[in-house]
Order: C-alpha cells, then structure tokens, then sequence
C-alpha cells in the first residue's frame, strides 16, 4: 500500500463529516445507502414471509400495505437511484477524466447531507407509523383518504430529490469543463457516457417530482385543490406529473449499470468495447427517449386512446438503444480473452436478466397485453428484473471491480463467485414464479391470494431467502476483506484506464500531475503499465 | 470541440495563487466557466420546477376559462404591475453590478447590490400586502374559501396555483436575498476584482431568472380575461 492516501489523510469524524473528497463522499454515500438497502430489504422480508401462505395471516392487510410502500420508498429513492451515481460516479468521475475533484467538492458534500435529511424524514414517517399510499403517491387517496404519515415521507422524497439534482449537476459540469488534457469526449470510458446521460436525467426529470410531491403535500396540508376531484381537479394529471419523473428515473436507475457493465466487459474481455460510439450514443438516446413514454404507465389510467398509442409506439422504440447495447456487449466478447472472474460473473449476469426484463418490458409496452397484466404480479416481476437484476447486479459487479481501487485490498475471490452465484439463482427462483403469477392473474398489493397460487408463491418466498444470504455474503466479506484481504497493488486486473494508473487507494489529490490523455479507451493492444498479478 | 482543454495550458501559471483559485482547478478561467456552467444547469432544473407548475396551471385554465377570468379579477392589478416595475428595475441594477464588478468599481459594485436588495426586499413586501388582502377576502382556499357561487369549486383550483406559484416564486426570492447580502459582504471585504468576479455573474444569473419567471407569472395570473 502507498504510505499516504485518501483513507489515511486525517482520522477524526470530522475528517470524514466535513470532508471534501470526491472519494471520501462515495464512502459516506457507500455506507448510507447499504443502510437503506437493508432497511428497504427488511420489509421484503416480511411481505415475502406474509405471501408465503394464502391467508393474510402473519400482518393485518392496513400493515401490509405499509410494508410495500415503505419497501418501494426505501429501495427506489434511497437506495437504487443513489446507487451507483452517488457512490462508483463519485468515486470514480473525477479519476476517470483525470481530475483532482469533481468541480463543486462542497456541493457534492451538501448533496449527501441533503441525502441524509431526506432519509431521516422518512426514517421518522417509518417509526412513526408507516405510511401506505405506494410509493407512487397516488391522488386522491394520498391527498384526502389515507390517514397514514404521507407528509414526512413526501418531504423525505422532496429534500433527497435535490441531492440527486446536485449530483447530476456536480458530473455535468465536471465532464465538461474538467477533462485532462487529452481526454477528449470519445476517449472517455463509456462509465463516464452512461453517468453524463444519468445526470442530465436527473437534471431534466428530478425538479418537476419535487414539485409534485410539494403539490400534494400542500394540498394535503393547507386543503388547497391541484388533484382534487370535488373542486374539479384531475387525478389523472397527478398521474402524468408522477411519471414524467419516475419513468425516466427507472433509467437513472439502469444507466449507470450498463456503464459498469461496459466497463466490465472490456476489462475481462480484454478488448475495445465493439461499437463504442454506438454504445455512448445509446446511452444519450436512452436518456431522452425515456422522457417519452411515460404514459405507458397509466394504459388504464383514462388517458386518451390516441395518446396511449402515442406512447406505446414511443417505448418501443426504447428496444433499440438497449439492445444496441446488449448486441455490443455480446459482440466485444465474442473472441475475447475472457477471464471469469467474480465482476465479470456479475457482468454476464446483468445482460442476460436485462434483457429477460427488457423484453418483458416489450409485452408491457403493447396497449392490449398491458390492460391484461396492469397491476399484477407480471409487473412487479418485470420491473425487479430491471431494477434488481440490472441495477444491483451491475452495482455489485462494479462495487467488486473497483473494491480494490477504493479499498486498496483484495475481496475473496472464491466466496465472491460464490455469492454471485447465489444471487444470481436467489434472484430468478424470486422472481421468476411472479412472472406465471402475474399472467394467472394474481394481483399486487394484497396480503391474500386464492389458494391455488401458493406454490408459485412458495418458490418466490424461498427463492428471496437464497437472495438474502447472497446480499448478506460479500457485506460480510467486503467488510474483512478491509482488514485481512490480501493487498491489492495499483492494477489488480491488468484493465486500462486512469483510474488504474495510479496508486490504490488512490492519494487525496488523485494525481500527482494532471495526466495528458493520448490513447482511446479500452485500448488493450499495447502492455499494460502497473499490472503485476 | 468545446473550449474547455484551454483551461488546462497552465496548471501552475502566474496567477495559480490567486486567494480564490480552489485546489482542484487549474486556472480562474477554468474555475469561473465552471461556475458559470453549473449555474446554467441549475437554472435548466429550475426551469423543470416551475414547469410543473406552468403545465398544471394551463390544463386547468384550459378547462375552466370563466372561474380563472372571474378569479384573476380578484387580483390586484395595480400592485401587480407597480410589483413588475420594481423587478425588472432591480434586474437593471443587478447587470449594472455585474458591469462594475468587471471594471472592478468596488463601491458602486455594493451601491448596485443595495438597491437590488432594496428593490427585491420591497418586491416581497408588497407581495405580503396583497396576501394579506385575500386572507382577509377569504379568498385562500380551504374550507373558509369564499366566492360568488358559480365559479366557487375551480376558483379554489386559481387561488390554489396563484399562492402556490406566487409563493414559489417569492421563496426564490427570499434566497436572492440571502445571495445578495452575501455578495455584498465579499464586495465590501475586497474579494470582487476584475480578475474574478465570476460570484457576481453567477448570482446575477439567478436573480434573472427569478424576475423571468415572474414577467411569465404576472400576465398569466393577473391579466386574464383583461383584454377585448
């Protein structure tokens, strides 16, 4: 390990809580966002325990309804859209393009601070009494009937909405006006690609759910009238404001994962990610296209035939940036050299569940199939495919790419393969019966279901407990591996690219002289400095 | 290609002491674009925000034409107008500031940023008088809202917007400000020069796009139904 870096600069809290490291903030962002992760896990736990029998006999059905939603609340805003933006983008950004920081350091530490507000207005609606509304935040019944803590927890959502903002804004300006010199926007790593088309996501969708959650929250408090029916307001506008933000979040939550996966694929390839520009436009492509299919989630909604057509035309057009990235993928590793480690195991595992998801998220874009699905188990079972086959999977194969970087130590390989084995299986044993559940007919958000789907629901149920164990496994693991995993050296991997120029863990100021940038990414032909495995 | 590898000629040029060059920058250039730039995209987001708020007010003026007419006759024309006046005097005052900041005219850089304190200060104070007449009105909806019968369920969707997009805006408000006090006080410690005086555009900016929006919001809540 080098005698002075980023971890060792300065030991006290306050070294950490008033940090304005780039590096140090993923860190706190790591370690808050693992909070809610389990915390969000927790309430899986429990509505899969409920679903494992037909009665709704372990929790009331008012409390299941708070299981889901804080489950929703807890995963969507605190965990997966954070995710790999706030932690790996934090991280890793600035390194990439060969900068010192990103360029608002304080902005960056306000935006996890922000983070942390938000999450305790929610964590205070949690023991406070819960709150049921879906994380959607549905009017009427969010405005005028639930008499549950819907303010908190719209606050909540409201004030970390504008971390995510910062974030976004914070990467935006940094890709723009702090490259090395060199590193042009077509030498970039594709990471930097998919965090930019993140960013401006966050940038262009966040603001208007902040004020959407304001309008319910003022009309829940003040009794002003903005989704009101009785002093003809429209429910349905609610609807198109939510979604406006929420869909594309969907992808502020999948982007990042494909910028990982890309990286990774390369790295274990040994190859030129095949198609890059194809790749980097893509991600551009998705992040606008996905500002034009919101309403493809409101076919049921009483929204106008012609607009449902409108967009159902419009998200499939969604298809073609994702499968130009699933076709590069699958073409950069045809004839690569590849080496099956743990990352690259988790790689493989996001492109095949993704598309699993992708295509299943075809069937939904069909106006008729989707009346028929609307509100089943079908649903859920696609978009968990998405999120947690696509975003979690390509968060923990980059998480264990770069633990090296950012721990400068090494993760047992052997318990890792392992581990992304059993989520991989945990994860389709899950989610895979809900598929068949949600075709059968058997409707979300219920605590009871007719006898018959027990058995499907049995394998879920038991499929999420494998899933837990693998979620549990490299927590542990990681955390040893801080203390006792073998020292890693600057570029375990033998991979390309800034960041594995330079010392791990990387010293605070990441480069002792700002890099001159004259090669391509992924350019694999020549030999690799620093690689000594 | 965008201008910005410029900023990278010199990593440690001449003017690489300057007190407000932050270590992670090469240059003031670089650090001003940077500024710059990211105020531009807050102000991208900020757009986004009161979007929401444009789009829900046309879909329900779109449905209700006669209760919005009816409501915005409610409203105070002439401090509305005598409102817009001081707004986009204070917007004068501010590029003025700007103006000075470049040609590094200290005090009259800080006689600039008070009166646009002034001018916004007064902005907000006549909006709490015209508040305060539909508090009294009853004109603030709620169960106490009142309203000739016709129009009295979507005039509560009019009030409803125009204090919420009002209010808004006047938060905003409430931050310029801040911003401004804040601004004054590193004018009045000398930290403005030619050099750098990228604080000074970067608030101007917002303060810009805070009158903006309410040259939008003006005709929008109070000339409806004013005109033929």
């Amino acid at each position: 390990m080098p005698p002075r870096h980023y971890l060792n600069n300065g030991y006290g809290i306050s070294s950490w809580l008033l940090t304005r490291d780039h590096k140090r903030i993923a860190l706190l962002y790591l370690a808050s966002i693992t909070l809610f992760f389990f915390v969000g896990g927790a309430f899986a736990v429990l509505i899969r325990l409920e679903l494992a029998t037909p009665a709704g006999d372990l929790v009331s059905d008012e409390t299941y309804n708070k299981l889901f939603t804080l489950h929703g609340v807890m995963m969507v805003f605190f965990f997966l859209i954070p995710s790999i933006p706030a932690t790996l983008g934090n991280f890793l950004v600035p390194i990439m393009i060969g900068a010192k920081d990103l360029a608002f350091p304080k902005l960056n530490l306000a935006s996890w601070y922000i983070y942390v507000l938000g999450g305790v207005f929610t964590l205070y609606a949690l023991v406070a009494g819960g709150v049921d509304t879906g994380w959607t935040f549905y009017t009427p019944f969010s405005t005028v009937s639930s008499t549950t803590n819907v303010i908190p927890t719209a606050l909540g959502v409201f004030i970390t909405g504008f971390s995510s903002i910062l974030t976004g804004l914070n990467f935006i300006v940094t890709t723009h006006r702090m490259r090395a010199p060199g590193m042009t926007w077509f030498r970039m790593p594709l990471f930097m690609w998919s965090m930019y088309a993140t960013s401006l996501i966050m940038v262009l969708g966040t603001p208007v759910i902040a004020i959407t959650i304001l309008l319910v929250a003022v009309e829940r408090l003040f009794h002003f009238g903005f989704f009101d029916p009785r002093l003809g307001g429209d429910p349905v506008l609610f609807q198109h404001l939510f979604w406006f933000y929420s869909h594309p979040a969907v992808y502020i939550m999948v982007l990042p994962s494909m910028g990982v996966v890309s990286e990774l694929v390369a790295a274990f390839c040994r190859k030129q990610v095949f198609g890059y520009s194809f790749v980097a436009f893509a991600s551009l492509g998705i992040a606008v296209l996905g500002f034009l299919v919101w309403g493809h989630h409101m076919f049921v909604a009483g929204q106008s035939v012609y607009a449902a057509l409108v967009f159902s035309i419009l998200s499939f057009l969604v298809a073609i940036p994702s499968a130009i990235k699933v076709f590069n993928w699958t073409a950069t590793m045809y004839r690569g050299s590849i080496s099956w480690q743990t990352p690259m195991l988790y790689a493989i595992g996001f492109i095949g569940l993704f598309t699993i998801g992708g295509l299943t998220g075809l069937f939904l874009a069909a106006v008729g199939l989707d009346v028929h699905v609307t509100d089943t188990y079908f649903i859920i079972a696609h978009f968990h495919y998405i999120m947690v086959g696509g975003t979690l999977m390509g968060y923990l194969g980059g998480l264990h790419y770069w633990w090296p970087k950012i721990s400068g130590r090494l993760y047992p390989e052997f318990l890792a393969k392992l581990s992304a084995g059993i989520i991989f299986l945990g994860f389709n044993l899950t989610f895979f019966p809900q598929f068949l559940l949600g075709y059968l007919g058997m409707p979300r958000r219920y605590h009871a279901y007719p006898p018959e789907f027990q058995v499907l629901n049995v394998l879920s149920s038991a499929g999420a407990s494998i899933l837990g164990v693998g979620y549990l496994l490299p927590m542990l693991y990681l955390m040893w591996s801080l203390r006792y995993g073998r020292i890693s050296g600057a570029n375990p991997w033998g991979a390309v690219g800034l960041e594995w120029t330079i010392a791990s863990p990387p010293p605070t100021e990441n480069f002792s002289e700002t890099p001159i940038v004259t090669w391509d990414a992924y350019d694999y032909r020549k030999p690799v400095a620093g690689h000594v495995a | 290609m965008l201008p910005d590898a410029a900023g990278h000629a010199s990593p440690h040029g001449d003017r690489a002491h300057h007190p407000a060059l932050a270590h992670h920058f090469d240059n003031l250039a670089q650090q001003s674009e940077a500024a710059t730039l990211g105020m531009w995209v807050f102000l991208v987001t900020e757009v986004l925000f009161f979007g929401g708020l444009f789009v829900t007010y046309a879909v329900y003026r779109r449905l209700y034409p006669a209760a919005f007419a009816a409501g915005s006759h409610e409203l105070d024309v002439t401090l509305g107008s005598i409102n817009t006046i001081v707004l986009i005097t204070s917007s004068l005052t501010m590029a003025l500031g700007v103006h000075a900041a470049q040609m590094g005219e200290r005090k009259l850089l800080m006689a600039f940023l008070a009166v646009t304190l002034i001018l916004g200060a007064a902005f907000l104070g006549i909006k709490s008088v015209e508040y305060y007449h539909k508090f009294v009105e009853h004109h603030v909806p709620g169960p106490a809202f009142q309203f000739e019968k016709e129009h009295i369920r979507h005039a509560q969707i009019f009030f409803s917007l125009y204090f919420i997009m009002t209010g808004v805006h006047a938060l905003h408000m409430v931050i310029g400000l801040g911003i401004m006090l804040v601004m004054f006080w590193l004018a009045w410690r000398g930290a403005i020069t030619p050099e750098y005086y990228s604080p000074i555009e970067v608030s101007g900016l917002y303060w810009h796009f805070v009158d903006i929006v309410w040259i939008f919001l003006f005709p929008l809540l109070y000339l409806l139904g004013r005109h033929g």
